[in-house]
Parts: structure tokens; C-alpha cells; sequence
């Protein structure tokens, strides 16, 4: 009879975990469903799916204290822009006063005392905090096999296979997390294209924005100037939403550009006509399968029935940017992971001298793939290596720059291209493979870091064997909302993946 | 540097003369609040760990933000260095592990430092003047503190120094004597406390110096250097450089070679030791700092800078020897601190300049340095000093008096020419009295007066007696003349 209970009874019949991030902030505004019970609804999720490993440490005292405040907000009229939304928290990102592993064992005991700006901004908006999402070691992978804490199992399965699959990575527990409904979205960093491939390989949409775009401060740095904070949600409406909260402008961080935050959730549904799309030729690769070239092609073909002009255009330096991107990213690597030394924080193993202190401690808290990198990187910059290596590969990185600005001057107003060069693979299926293979996961990603440019993965279709699939668009500096704009006309084209069935709860 | 060997300078090995070649970078705390990529106060003395943000401490996700005070304390300095100013420079990350650096790197800057090319002018004793050319000067990260001594199995970190700036200033080789080294130092010292961009004060480590020393037989190619780390005195600096070169010259002399090396001076031992060789040497991995953007500002940013600088050492000599008369030597000493010149420029305005620097040089600073007192700490002041000087002038009081007086303000204060009145310190100049004074003693001596006759020095006893019965009141001139004429002398 009061109009609340009676319009829960409504929602009832939905499961609080398949609602959008945009449906359930309308459902709380109603008063369809309270904050408590969404966000336990989604703790009891969470608790149904560790199978997936996607979480390195749930935190439902947090949450529910949190659901329960917003559930006040709302109730005195004073709801903010996520108020009551449950999130997972990349443990990337350093949270106050909750453990911030980076993955690694290095950080195990690592406590901070404050807030990353990117987290910080969401709790300011009312989210709620559900966790911290595993992902690979220090960000450095793209399957998410060299996270200290376990791999993540994607909620994803070939047809007819129970042969557990990767989340893709860095931030593949965000992915599972978002994919298998234990979240509403989830923070993520993308240095390489640890947004974009994990959202590919789990059919749900990952914004990378423009470099500074998000303050960088609080997060725990892989590569500085590649490294920039984005959202993965199960719509691009939600990933605008979200975006919309973890930017701005931060004075902490002097990469982090001082321009206002657009309304990006407005520029979902801007449409296409008039816009112009480029198609890189140098993204059609040897050996890409007929299955991505169809979708890129339908891709195309969607947006351009939606009034979209489609042009052909040339990215010349597209083959040069992995290598360049594995001098550049593990050399800033190496300098960047020197403060983990056992000295202040984090994981310290005794040795006979101060040498020998820093050698125990580094050699038992980091992982393989960031032993790897610290080595490459220390190798790249290295007197007599450094003209060679690094400042090639910085000359590369202008060219690489140059291409998109050339792009764009002539008219393109966003690029598609394939996210990934193939679907999900199996766990462990590359883990022992010459780790070249792993890197090329980020061959059509890593063009995007190198030039600081926004991009956005979103689902497209389905491969042969039921996994999905993902489009690429790249957007001019600071102008996602173009990229949203985009995106939501092949979401609309492609209609919404439908996500796996729960066989993990 | 082919100019013509100073003998003079030139150090005796046991074979041949030898030529010591130095060239220094100092490293200048830069005087700001706040530290140069942090917030955290740069404040001296301390409790350990005091003065350090997450920042300093390298904590995870932390990021470097420039502060701009010590980038407009830079460009000031570089201005009065008569440096280049670049209007872009770039910070890279000078990569090496050590305890007391929790980045794992020092914020430095490598291939574009802030400021280029500049020179100093530097005065010697003996009142020739050199010119050292400065290479550059670039902003860093100073590190913190590791302490071995508190504790008998473990060492412990003091970050407090953990990212206060520095000005790491990088001379030429132009220095050929540990005496135009120590000069240098002296006179870029003053420089900086002129500025206000350093405090100078070598005992707290606001200035410290690597000395690179290498010898050669004049006219020869440059010879092996080798770099002296963290001198922190001038007094040190010195005797750092003459003992590596004679350690130098006896290997060469002994037909050895110089190896390429760090070295620390041990001033209990008088030796420098090797710290570590060449092949020990850090590779530290500069690369640009991703962190932060290239820093970059305009020339009106330089110029506002420029407008603002204060008469540097300089100008101020030249000024001092034009417009009060000064000999450059004293001119000199008064310039070398800003204190002393404002000091003397307060004594001298409306008055004699030469008076007011001999009792700015002689009295005042001979009296400051026996007590060891700054000249901030004078007890008289500068209107107290001229107040005197102008006694001496009107002749109201004798030099000699006045030296009286200038004790008795030091120690008790006052108006002088209120104590000249009250007392008594006035000279006489009353022929009357000096008379009967003069009669009394010829009177008493009679012998005296028939010596005087033959040996006319003697008057110089007949004025001390004169003037001791009168107290040293009396005007000497009148005293002589009286004499002359009572005791006959022409």
C-alpha cells in the first residue's frame, strides 16, 4: 500500500544484478529498491562467485555502511550523481585505509592512508565501494596470469567447453567482475590496453579516455605517461556515467588536464549523421581472423546506415608501435617500481647488507612478467643503450602521434578498428609461450596510449564458438563524447551481448 | 685556458713545477618554505621524519608538483650569475638505490637544465680579479639523511632533506689555486645571500661543494681528474684541493697514472681516500621524468624576475669606489655581505665615506669579529656610528675619544653626543687651559725644556704629557702649536 514496498514488489521480479548502472540509479531515485539491498544483493553475488577469483579482497562492512548512507542521502532528497551505486575497485588504486596490493606480494601488507583521486571522486558522487578487483601484477599483462593473488576465470566459456578461459588483462577482474554481474561497473587503468582488451574478451564496454583525462594521483604507476584510469560497465551509457565521476581536474597531478568534465551520459545518444569514420588500413594484420574482419566490416556497415560517412585512411607508423610500446612502458617501469626496496612499506626479506635486503626483497615480492620488464626497462636505458633504444622509441611514439593528427586534420572525427585480434584464450594456453605472443594481445591498443588519444572497446558480436567480440573506436584528444557517441550506435546495431549464464554460483 | 701561467700559483713537485686545475659544482639549498616537489616544510633542526609527505616518502601512486618559488629562486640566481635562462627545461630521474632515496631516483636535470652559460667575477687577495665561467645550473631533489650511529645493529632513514631543493651551480675548470677556488666559493656564496636564494650557511649543509681536481706541467693537456665529494667548508675546500694535488703529483712524479675516481676528503687525516673508481660508477638511467611536463615560462615571467633583483656585490663595489671614494680593497669588504654594505651605506650617507669606512672596517668589524657577533648583532647601530663619525668631524671629540666613546656605547648604548656631554668628553679647545697645562709641566720640568731645544722629537713627549693632563680632551693641534712657541722650536 505505501508506494514503496509496492514498487519494489515490481522489481522483485528482476534480479537486482541485471540491472544497468543507469536502471539501478533510476530504480534507487524511485525508491524501487533501497541502496542495502542492492548492494547486498551484489555481496551475495560476489560471495556466490569467488570461483572467478575476480576480487583479491571484498570489502562488505565498507559497502554496507556505505549503501546505508546513501539510502539517507536519498531519503533526505540529497541523492548524488551514483548515490547507492556498488562498484569494484581496481586494487590498483590506493583505497584509505583498505589493503592495495597491486597485485604483487611486494604490496601484501600494504595499507594506505589515503584516497586515490579517481576512487575519491566516486565516493564523493554516493557510490559504494564492494571490493578490490584482482588484475595482473603491477598492471603488467593481458590475462590477468601474473596477478600474485590467483588468475581470474572469465564468466565466459566456449560452446560445448568447460576449459576455463582468461578475463583478458590488466584489468580482468573488472571485466569478470562487471561481466558476471557481481558490480555494477568497476574502475580500471588502461597503460596499453589493459581497459579495452579485457572488455573485449568479456563482452562488456571499457573507455580508455584521453591521457589526463583522470588525475593518476593514487594510483599505483606502471608506465607515467601511458598509464590513465577509465571504467568497464555493461553499456556504454553506464561507462559514461561512470567516466563522468573519476575525471577531472587535479592540481596533483600535473599531467592531469584543467578542463571541466563534459556531460558525457548527454552525449550517448548524439548519434552519428555527419560524422566521418576512418577505417586504418595497417590494422588489417596477417593473419587476423575472417570472423574479426567480418565484424570490423559490419562495424562499418552499421554505423554508416546510421548516417556515418566511411573513409578509408592511413596510420603509417601503426606496425612500429608495439615494440616502441615495450621499450617505453617497461623503461618507465623500472624507475617507477624502484621505491618497492622493503625499506618503508610493503614486503621487506632480511639480507646479510643493505645490497642484499633489497635483492631478497625483490627477488620474493616481485613476479616473474615484472622481473621481466624491470630488466628490459633497466636494459633500454642504460648508458650506451639509451640513444638505441628509448629515444627511438620516442621518436616513434611523435610519429605514431602524427599519423592520428593527420587523420583527424583531414576530417575523421573517430577511427574503427578491431579491439583484439582474436576472442578470449585459455588459461594458460599462452602463459608458457615465447611472451611476444602475450604482447601482441595489445597490437591494436597500444597506438592509442602511445599517442594519449581516448578509446573505447565495445561488445559487437560473438565468435564462432560463443565468446565475444570487440570494436575498437579512437576518438581526437578530449573528445569522448564522440567516442560514447559512437559506441552507442554499434551497442544499438550490435544489440547487448547477452551475458553467460551464472554456472559459477 | 691556454692563458699564461701564473708563476705565483704554480704548486713545486720533487721534479717539476705543477699546474692544479679545478673546476666545482655546488650544490645550493635553495631558500624556500616548502620543499620542490612537495609541500612538506623545509624548516632546519627537526625531529627526525618530521617534515616528510607521502610525496617524500615515496609512497605508492605518489606524484611530484613543482613548487614555483624555487624555480623563480633559479632564474633569479641565474640572473645573477649573468647565466642564459632557458625558458624551457627539462627534470629527468637519475635512477640508483639507496636507503635515504625512496623514489629509487633523483628528481634532477640532465640535458636541459634551467639555467645555461654564466660567469662570476672573483676578487683575490692580492688584488688581481678572475673570471670563472659557470656551465650551468639545474634544480634537484636533495635525499635524506641515513644515520649509522643511533642504534648498534640497525641504520635509520631521516627524510626531512628527502626532496628539499637544491641548485646544483657547475663551474668551468678555470681555477688554478686551492686560494681561487676557496675565493669562488666565498664569492658565489655572496652572490646567493645577496639574492636571497640561498642562506649560505655551510654548517647546516645549505652549501656543500664536489671538487674536481686534476694536475698538469703547464702548457700540457688537461691531466685525470678527479672528483672530491661533499666538501662543506671553504676552509675544507681548500685543503681538500692542495692535498689531492700533491697526492696527484707524487704518483705522477713517480711515473704512475691518475685513475678516474670518486674520493672523499678526511679533514682529521688530512687525506683524501677513494670512495669508488670509475668502473664503480652508477649508471643512473637519466631519462625524462614522465611525471612531470617540461617547465616552461616566458621572458616576461624572466624579466619581472630581473626587475626585482637586488644591487648584486658587483655593481654595489663599483658604486661604493665612484660615489664615496672608496679604494676597491675596502670597497670589497664591505660589499662581501649585504648587511656590511647596507650597514656602511647607513654610517657614510651625508658624511665623509672614507671616515665612515675606517670605522665601518677598523673598529666596527674588528670589534664584531672579536666577539664573534654577525653585523646584524652589532650593538651599535649604524645612526650610533655616524653619530660619532660626525663628533669626529664637527671636532668636538679627538679621534682618539672617539675610539673611547665608541666602547662605551658598545657596551652601555646611548645617544653619543649626549655621553659626549654627559661625560665630559668634549675636547678643549680653550688655548687658557691647554696653557696653564703646558705651564705646569714645563715648570716641572726643566731639564726637558733645555733637551727640547737641542732635540726637537722631544716635543712629542711634551704633547703626551699635555694631553694626559688634560684628560685627552685636548685639541691636538692647539696643544702643538702652544708647545712650539713656549718651548722655542721653530
Amino acid at each position: 500500500m505505501c508506494g514503496r514496498a509496492a514498487a519494489r514488489g515490481d522489481v522483485n521480479s528482476v534480479n537486482p544484478n541485471e540491472l544497468t548502472l543507469a536502471e539501478a540509479r533510476d530504480a534507487l531515485k524511485a525508491n524501487r529498491i533501497s541502496a542495502r539491498e542492492l548492494t547486498q544483493a551484489h555481496l551475495d553475488a560476489i560471495g556466490k562467485a569467488r570461483i572467478l577469483n575476480a576480487f583479491i579482497r571484498e570489502t562488505p562492512d565498507r559497502a554496507l555502511a556505505m549503501a546505508d548512507a546513501a539510502d539517507e542521502k536519498i531519503a533526505a532528497g540529497e541523492a548524488r550523481p551514483l548515490e547507492g551505486i556498488p562498484l569494484g575497485i581496481k586494487d590498483l588504486f590506493c583505497t584509505d585505509g583498505v589493503i592495495t596490493t597491486a597485485g604483487s606480494k611486494i604490496l601484501e601488507t600494504f595499507e594506505p592512508h589515503y584516497e586515490s583521486a579517481v576512487s575519491a571522486n566516486l565516493w564523493r558522487d554516493g557510490a559504494v565501494m564492494l571490493g578490490k578487483l584482482n588484475l595482473d601484477e603491477f598492471a603488467m599483462g593481458s590475462s590477468n596470469e601474473t596477478s600474485a593473488y590467483g588468475n581470474v576465470v572469465s564468466p565466459w566459456r566456449r560452446a560445448g567447453s568447460d576449459a576455463p578461459l582468461v578475463p583478458g588483462g590488466s584489468s580482468g577482474g573488472s571485466a569478470a567482475a562487471v561481466a558476471a554481474r557481481l558490480c555494477l561497473g568497476a574502475t580500471a587503468t588502461d597503460t596499453g590496453g589493459s581497459i579495452r582488451q579485457p572488455a573485449a574478451f568479456t563482452g562488456t564496454v571499457g573507455i580508455k579516455p584521453t591521457y589526463g583525462r583522470c588525475s593518476r594521483w593514487g594510483t599505483v604507476a606502471f608506465a607515467s605517461s601511458l598509464d590513465q584510469a577509465g571504467p568497464i560497465a555493461r553499456t556504454v551509457r553506464d561507462c559514461a556515467i561512470l567516466l563522468g565521476s573519476m575525471a577531472g581536474a587535479d592540481a596533483r597531478d600535473t599531467t592531469c588536464a584543467d578542463l571541466p568534465v563534459p556531460d558525457f551520459e548527454a552525449a550517448v545518444s548524439r548519434g552519428v549523421k555527419g560524422l566521418t569514420i576512418g577505417i586504418p588500413k595497417e590494422y588489417r594484420v596477417d593473419g587476423m581472423p575472417a570472423e574479426i574482419q567480418k565484424l570490423w566490416d559490419e562495424g562499418a556497415a552499421w554505423l554508416k546506415a546510421a548516417g556515418a560517412t566511411i573513409r578509408d585512411i592511413s596510420l603509417p607508423h601503426t606496425s612500429y608501435a608495439l615494440p616502441a610500446y615495450y621499450i617505453v612502458a617497461p623503461a618507465e617501469a623500472s624507475s617507477n617500481l624502484a621505491r618497492y626496496d622493503g625499506v618503508r612499506y610493503g614486503l621487506r626479506v632480511p639480507g646479510k647488507d643493505i645490497a642484499g635486503m633489497y635483492e631478497n626483497t625483490r627477488a620474493a615480492g616481485f613476479g616473474r612478467e615484472v622481473k621481466r620488464r624491470i630488466m628490459i626497462g633497466t636494459y633500454v636505458l642504460s648508458a650506451g643503450y639509451y640513444d638505441a633504444y628509448y629515444v627511438r622509441a620516442q621518436k616513434i611514439r611523435t610519429l605514431i602521434k602524427r599519423d592520428f593528427e593527420a587523420a583527424y586534420a583531414s576530417g575523421i572525427d573517430a577511427i574503427l578498428t578491431p579491439a583484439t585480434p582474436s576472442a578470449a584464450f585459455g588459461i594458460g594456453e599462452k602463459a608458457s609461450a615465447d611472451p611476444v605472443e602475450m604482447y601482441l594481445n595489445d597490437v591494436f591498443t597500444v597506438t592509442v596510449n602511445m599517442a594519449g588519444l581516448p578509446g573505447i572497446a565495445v561488445p559487437a558480436g560473438l565468435d564462432g564458438q560463443g565468446l565475444p567480440l570487440g570494436l575498437q573506436l579512437i576518438g581526437r584528444p578530449f573528445d569522448e563524447e564522440t567516442l560514447f557517441a559512437v559506441a552507442q550506435v554499434i551497442e544499438d546495431s550490435a544489440g547487448r551481448t547477452k551475458l553467460p549464464e551464472p554456472w559459477w554460483a | 685556458m691556454n692563458a699564461p701561467v701564473d708563476p705565483k700559483k704554480l704548486i713545486k713537485g720533487g721534479l717539476h713545477d705543477w699546474e692544479v686545475v679545478v673546476g666545482m659544482e655546488v650544490h645550493a639549498q635553495v631558500s624556500s618554505r616548502a620543499k620542490l616537489f612537495s609541500g612538506a616544510s623545509t624548516e632546519f633542526g627537526a625531529e627526525p621524519n618530521d617534515h616528510v609527505s607521502l610525496v617524500d616518502a615515496a609512497m605508492p601512486g605518489m606524484l611530484p608538483v613543482i613548487n614555483a618559488e624555487c624555480v623563480a629562486q633559479a632564474v633569479r640566481t641565474g640572473l645573477g650569475l649573468k647565466a642564459q635562462i632557458n625558458l624551457r627545461s627539462v627534470f629527468d630521474r637519475k635512477n640508483y638505490f639507496y636507503p635515504d632515496l625512496p623514489q629509487g631516483y633523483q628528481i634532477s636535470q640532465y640535458k636541459d637544465p634551467i639555467v645555461g652559460e654564466g660567469e662570476v667575477l672573483v676578487d683575490m687577495a692580492d688584488g688581481t680579479a678572475i673570471t670563472v665561467g659557470i656551465e650551468r645550473l639545474h634544480l634537484e631533489q636533495d635525499a635524506g639523511k641515513s644515520l649509522h650511529d643511533q642504534d648498534p645493529l640497525r641504520s635509520f632513514v631521516d627524510l626531512n632533506r628527502s626532496g628539499v631543493a637544491l641548485m646544483e651551480i657547475v663551474s668551468r675548470p678555470d681555477l688554478r689555486s686551492s686560494e681561487e677556488a676557496k675565493a669562488y666559493v666565498t664569492k658565489l656564496r655572496t652572490i646567493l645571500r645577496y639574492l636571497g636564494t640561498c642562506d649560505g650557511d655551510m654548517e647546516k649543509g645549505s652549501l656543500r661543494a664536489d671538487v674536481n681536481v686534476s694536475v698538469r706541467r703547464p702548457g700540457e693537456p688537461l691531466g685525470t681528474r678527479c672528483e672530491i665529494k661533499n666538501v662543506n667548508s671553504i676552509r675544507f675546500i681548500g685543503q681538500a684541493i692542495e692535498t689531492e694535488a700533491r697526492r696527484q703529483i707524487a704518483i705522477l712524479e713517480d711515473g704512475g697514472t691518475i685513475d678516474q675516481e670518486t674520493r672523499l676528503f678526511d679533514p682529521s687525516k688530512g687525506e683524501t681516500r677513494s670512495m669508488r673508481s670509475k668502473e664503480e660508477a652508477h649508471d643512473y638511467r637519466y631519462f625524462p621524468d614522465p611525471d612531470l611536463l617540461p617547465l616552461e615560462f616566458d621572458q616576461a615571467y624572466v624579466d619581472a624576475l630581473a626587475v626585482g633583483l637586488p644591487e648584486l656585490p658587483d655593481a654595489k663595489k663599483a658604486r661604493f669606489v665612484t660615489d664615496y671614494g672608496l679604494s676597491p680593497y675596502d670597497a670589497g669588504v664591505l660589499v662581501a655581505e649585504r648587511a656590511s654594505a647596507d650597514y656602511y651605506e647607513a654610517v657614510a650617507k651625508g658624511r665623509d665615506g672614507k671616515a665612515a669606512a675606517n670605522w665601518v672596517i677598523n673598529e666596527l668589524f674588528g670589534r664584531l669579529n672579536k666577539e664573534g657577533l654577525s653585523i646584524e648583532a652589532s650593538p651599535v647601530s649604524a645612526s650610533q656610528l655616524g653619530a660619532i663619525v660626525d663628533l669626529i668631524g664637527e671636532g668636538v671629540i679627538s679621534g682618539k675619544i672617539a675610539k673611547d666613546l665608541f666602547e662605551i656605547v658598545w657596551t652601555e648604548g646611548g645617544d653619543p653626543r649626549a655621553l659626549v656631554e654627559s661625560r665630559g668628553l668634549k675636547q678643549v679647545t680653550d688655548t687658557g687651559a691647554i696653557e696653564a697645562a703646558i705651564d705646569k709641566i714645563i715648570a716641572a720640568n726643566p731639564d726637558k725644556v733645555a733637551q727640547a731645544k737641542e732635540k726637537p722629537t722631544l716635543l712629542g713627549w711634551f704633547v703626551g704629557q699635555t694631553m694626559k693632563a688634560t684628560g685627552g680632551k685636548a685639541n691636538p693641534a692647539a696643544v702643538n702649536a702652544l708647545l712650539k712657541d713656549k718651548l722655542g722650536i721653530a
